[in-house]
């Protein structure tokens, strides 16, 4: 008995003495919904995460909870963060954030920055990327590279991430080829390797010959490869699983992201904003241009500094519906942040219909 | 020489009490021997895991919240599995009680409401998770399909029907297209029992619902009737107890408890209705119903361990970086060993010489 | 219909995971065991049998992995359900649950890693056969193994005297052990079967079907294969035209997606679901009386003596 006793409070100098010596730092925490494996939306957060290690290391302690769930027991895991001393916490999708509102009310001396969501408080941030800027520019590729002049595209939900996204690439193929036309497969997960390749072979099946994806699996650029056609990779460098099929892919790149936010925090200069960068501060990246003609290249290339210079706005008015209405134009010559956040419609164009409408 | 399990003459009851306890030691070595695999300090990952998340009020308070949904279900699968039905779709019947119940809230939402909203919610997620556990409930009886598999695939129908509805028709309209329905309105939400902590109303049910079942299974002609029908059918039959009868009442109360913690924890720690709110309570149920050895109390127990050990995972990934499979891996490892111990209670192990003489023993 | 024959091959590679854990699920069960930890099995057989072939570069090795990995989570259910007679149901549930974790243990070092997948048949001359040349020529290894496995294993349970016996411990073990026969015996064998084919169902998927290893990639199909042995009331013929038809509704619902025809995608999602609920409900419906499930399965046995 009198061993266990001892144990157990060595256990506990051992484990107070490794918060004591980790009190200088910055503890930084993560939540993440997925594995770190999965190759993915959470494989980048977490490359981020080690960016920023890399970059700070000796100035801040990072820890994260992977695989957490976007019900009640968000809420707890952001709290243990908190209560195990971290200052500055990212919750890293959307479900998170109605946990995050809670926990940031309860500790306005903790900061929090929240992923892809719309509510936001003093000690709480929000920040995305401008993934559509990437896709129109796939659309532009697709455009080009598609000889059968239809798309295939692996969608999660129907949610306004999504739709935006394929609405973006669509508007960009059609300034190509105005009758393209797209094939749209509703996975309803974000991540199920099985069920992307499934998807994957009944739009080649279907007479698509190139594919994008908004799940976050190799499986789709794995199909693709293996039938000889084309993809757009998502989330992260795809080309190891499809060296001549992988156009380019969008990169989730929050590394630079992180450190700035980490470094405010640890000037204490951090305050609550709402930031949605895109190409042109480096939050979206594009894989290099590869398996296309230096045409093609080239226009990609255009393509992404006119946006980046601003002169090229994916949503630019006006924009058409799928019924043929024009959307009302509300931030002068494009579509406004608001209007692009919410949108629950299609452009001209695509012949499906949203889900659930 | 062979190893030989050879029943008992009778129950032994000190192995019965015991056991439970040589489960959890064997368990402690076991992840002491796998901590030392992963190269974490086995000492401290143990005090991680099971002491310290009962040191602060908020643990022991994130405890109970875990526990509360666990219980409640593994109560009523209890009473399925006594009466030797296997409800494995608890989870789908979960999942429906949530979608019944919120529904009364969102046609509510923003009007101006009386406090009858709340009881009619909890009692409409009851009838919802009632109702759906009456499909497979009824295809077993009257078409003799098996209610494992039935209520199983139910349960991916359940969670699609919800995606669909929280995509669909019950989307928030100011929420941005998100999928989630609008915050329930305070009155129609579960209050909470302690300020500061996310302890609601929801465990006082629990623990009255573990009082009824032990009156229903200890005092009460139905709930003898529901065990003699598991352990004895043929007995069951003599004494004209209708076992189809028993096998849809125990399913619906199964459902109806189910379906009970279902809006509950919508209506209370979440506070609206999302896709993939459950982090999976109606299979989780399941482990706890067999920990508790399908008893009320051992239930309430085993459920509050279950829970204490999800929340020490989590600090144990927060402070050890112990990856979650180990929780996982650790519960499996914690069922086995409860059930080889239990057998025990049941059976003993002999030595016997393969000689062919019969051993000497009490027939 | 040129999408017929894409459609065909895709089915025949959604469907065979499905039918070799289902094989040997049915032979278990037809000893009189009933084990659902199909799907821990063949998580563990799928995160196994990457690993091997990853670290070996041999699709083979890999799959002798898997098939290894599954037999051995049987052989703790076989342990626990027949050594100790401990209750098959609480015991299949928790060897799921336990292969889930182990195999995100044992994948944890292999995500993120890809390797060439098994290669397809391809016989010149028959295999460019229009139509019938792919699906009768061109697929890989695992699919033309798991007919040949549900042959193997029909002719085992209705030709032989090892079958009959297999058969009369599931249907009746206390005369079967009256008999002489050793039951116990019989149902390790028929359990360790039943791994190794969940085993070698979960490597096909990172060994075939997509070459990579992501955790809780087997996606419930474990559970799928389990639906499939009472499709089938038991029986190997049925057992293939189970397994093909729920491969062709799960890859269906993706076409008629892309078609456009704007029915939910939740709704179609579901319908491989309730294809078995309702398949379930007309097969037990039509055998009057009950389902012709062998008579033990489920009851635990200890001979006495």
């Amino acid at each position: 008995m009198r061993k266990k006793l001892l144990a157990a409070s060595a256990a506990v100098l051992l484990a107070g003495s490794l918060s004591a010596s980790a009190a200088d730092k910055l503890k930084v925490g993560f939540i993440y919904l997925g594995p770190v494996g999965d190759l993915g939306w959470t494989y980048q957060h977490d490359v981020a995460r080690q960016a920023l290690v890399k970059e700070l290391g000796d100035k801040i302690e990072t820890t994260y909870l992977e695989n957490v769930s976007e019900g009640p027991d968000a809420e707890r895991s952001i709290e243990q963060l908190v209560r195990a001393g971290n200052k500055l916490i990212f919750t890293t999708s959307f479900g998170y954030m109605d946990p995050t509102l809670k926990v940031a009310k309860k500790y306005p001396n903790v900061h929090f920055e929240h992923a892809t969501g719309f509510k936001s408080d003093k000690n709480m941030g929000i920040y995305n990327g401008r993934f559509y800027e990437g896709r129109y520019i796939q659309g532009v590729i697709a455009g080009k590279m598609s000889k059968a002049g239809v798309l295939g595209y692996i969608a999660s939900f129907p949610i306004p991430e999504v739709i935006m996204g394929i609405n973006a690439t669509m508007l960009g193929a059609q300034t190509i080829n105005p009758n393209i036309k797209v094939k749209i497969i509703w996975a309803n997960t974000w991540f199920d390797p099985g069920k992307e390749a499934d998807a994957a072979k009944a739009l080649l099946d279907q007479g698509a010959d190139v594919i994008m994806q908004h799940t976050d699996s190799p499986a789709a650029m794995q199909i693709a490869s293996e039938r000889g056609k084309l993809a757009f990779g998502q989330d992260s460098e795809m080309i190891k699983f499809g060296p001549k099929t992988q156009l380019t892919s969008i990169i989730d790149n929050w590394g630079p992201y992180y450190i700035r936010r980490v470094k405010a925090e640890l000037d204490g200069k951090w305050t609550t904003d709402n930031v949605w960068d895109g190409l042109k501060d480096k939050m979206v990246v594009m894989a290099p241009y590869t398996n296309m003609p230096d045409d093609v290249k080239k226009l990609a290339m255009d393509t992404e500094a006119a946006i980046v210079a601003g002169k090229l706005y994916p949503f630019k008015c006006p924009v058409v519906d799928q019924d043929g209405k024009t959307i009302e134009c509300k931030g002068g010559d494009h579509l406004d942040d608001g209007q692009v956040l919410g949108m629950n419609f299609y452009v001209k164009g695509i012949d499906d219909k949203i889900p659930g409408k | 020489m062979q190893l030989v399990l050879e029943k008992r003459t009778e129950r032994s009851n000190t192995i019965a009490l015991v056991s439970p306890l040589i489960a959890i030691g064997l368990t402690i070595v076991t992840m002491v021997v796998l901590f030392a695999i992963l190269g974490k300090n086995p000492l401290l990952a143990l005090w991680v895991y099971f002491i310290d998340p009962l040191t602060d009020s908020y643990s022991l308070q994130e405890i109970a919240v875990k526990a509360t949904p666990l219980v409640m279900i593994a109560i009523g699968l209890s009473l399925c599995y006594l009466a030797n039905v296997w409800n494995i779709g608890a989870e789908g019947q979960f999942l429906i009680g949530a979608v019944a119940g919120s529904w009364l809230a969102v046609k509510t939402h923003g009007t101006d409401v009386g406090p009858w909203v709340l009881p009619a919610m909890l009692l409409m997620g009851a009838a919802g998770g009632a109702l759906y556990a009456m499909i497979p409930a009824i295809c077993k009886v009257r078409f003799g399909a098996s209610e494992i598999l039935t209520s199983l695939m139910l349960v991916y129908v359940a969670d699609l029907f919800l995606d669909y509805l929280v995509r669909g028709p019950w989307r928030d309209p100011n929420g941005f297209n998100f999928p989630t329905t609008a915050e329930f309105d305070p009155v129609a939400t579960v209050p909470v029992l302690v300020e500061g902590g996310r302890l609601h109303l929801g465990a006082v049910f629990v623990v009255l619902v573990v009082i009824a079942a032990a009156i229903l299974l200890g005092r009460m002609i139905k709930g003898f009737e529901i065990r003699v029908v598991g352990a004895a059918p043929r007995a069951a039959r003599f004494g004209g107890f209708n076992s189809r009868q028993l096998i849809l009442l125990t399913f619906a109360i199964s459902g109806a408890l189910a379906g009970l913690a279902g809006i509950i924890e919508v209506a209370g720690p979440v506070g609206h209705l999302q896709p993939g709110f459950s982090p999976g309570y109606g299979f989780t149920a399941i482990i706890v119903a067999f920990l508790g050895r399908l008893n009320p109390v051992g239930i309430l127990i085993a459920g509050l361990f279950l829970a204490l050990t999800f929340i020490g995972g989590e600090q144990a990934q927060i402070a050890m970086k112990i990856p979650l499979d180990v929780t996982k891996v650790f519960q499996g490892i914690l069922l086995f060993y409860v059930l080889a111990c239990d057998s025990l209670i049941l059976y003993r192990i002999r030595l016997i010489s393969t000689s062919g003489q019969v051993p000497s023993g009490t027939a | 219909m040129e999408l017929l024959e894409p459609i065909i091959l895709s089915v025949l590679a959604a469907s065979t995971p499905l039918l070799i854990a289902a094989t040997g699920e049915l032979v278990t069960e037809r000893s009189g065991v009933l084990n659902l930890g199909v799907e821990g099995m063949m998580i563990v057989g799928a995160a196994c049998a990457f690993g091997g072939a990853w670290l070996t570069g041999s699709i083979i090795v890999g799959a002798i992995l898997g098939i290894v990995a599954g037999a051995l989570m049987s052989l703790i259910f076989a342990l626990m359900a027949l050594g100790l007679a401990v209750n098959q149901v609480a015991t299949g549930l928790a060897l799921t649950i336990l292969g889930i974790g182990v195999s995100g243990l044992i994948g944890a070092g292999f995500v993120g890693e890809r390797i060439t997948p098994a290669p397809h048949l391809y016989i010149p001359g028959l295999t460019d056969i229009p139509f019938i040349g792919r699906i009768l020529f061109g697929e890989d290894a695992f699919v033309y193994l798991s007919l040949a496995l549900l042959i193997g294993v029909w002719f085992f349970l209705y030709r032989t005297r090892g079958g009959l016996i297999l058969r009369a411990a599931g249907d009746n073990h206390v005369s079967a052990h009256a008999l002489g026969y050793p039951v116990l015996r019989i149902r390790l064998y028929a359990v360790i079967f039943g791994g190794a084919c969940a085993g070698l169902a979960g490597a096909y998927l990172p060994l075939a079907y997509t070459p990579f290893f992501i955790p809780g990639m087997t996606a419930g199909r474990g559970w799928i294969a389990l639906a499939l042995v009472v499709f089938a009331s038991w029986r190997p013929g049925r057992l293939a035209i189970g397994a093909y038809l729920f491969g062709a509704v799960t890859i269906l619902q993706l076409h008629v997606q892309a078609f456009g025809l704007g029915i939910p995608s939740q709704f179609m999602s579901s319908l491989p679901y309730l294809a078995t609920v309702i398949v379930l409900v007309l097969i037990s419906r039509a055998r009057t009386g009950g389902s012709t499930a062998p008579a033990a399965l489920g009851n635990t046995f200890v001979p006495d003596r």
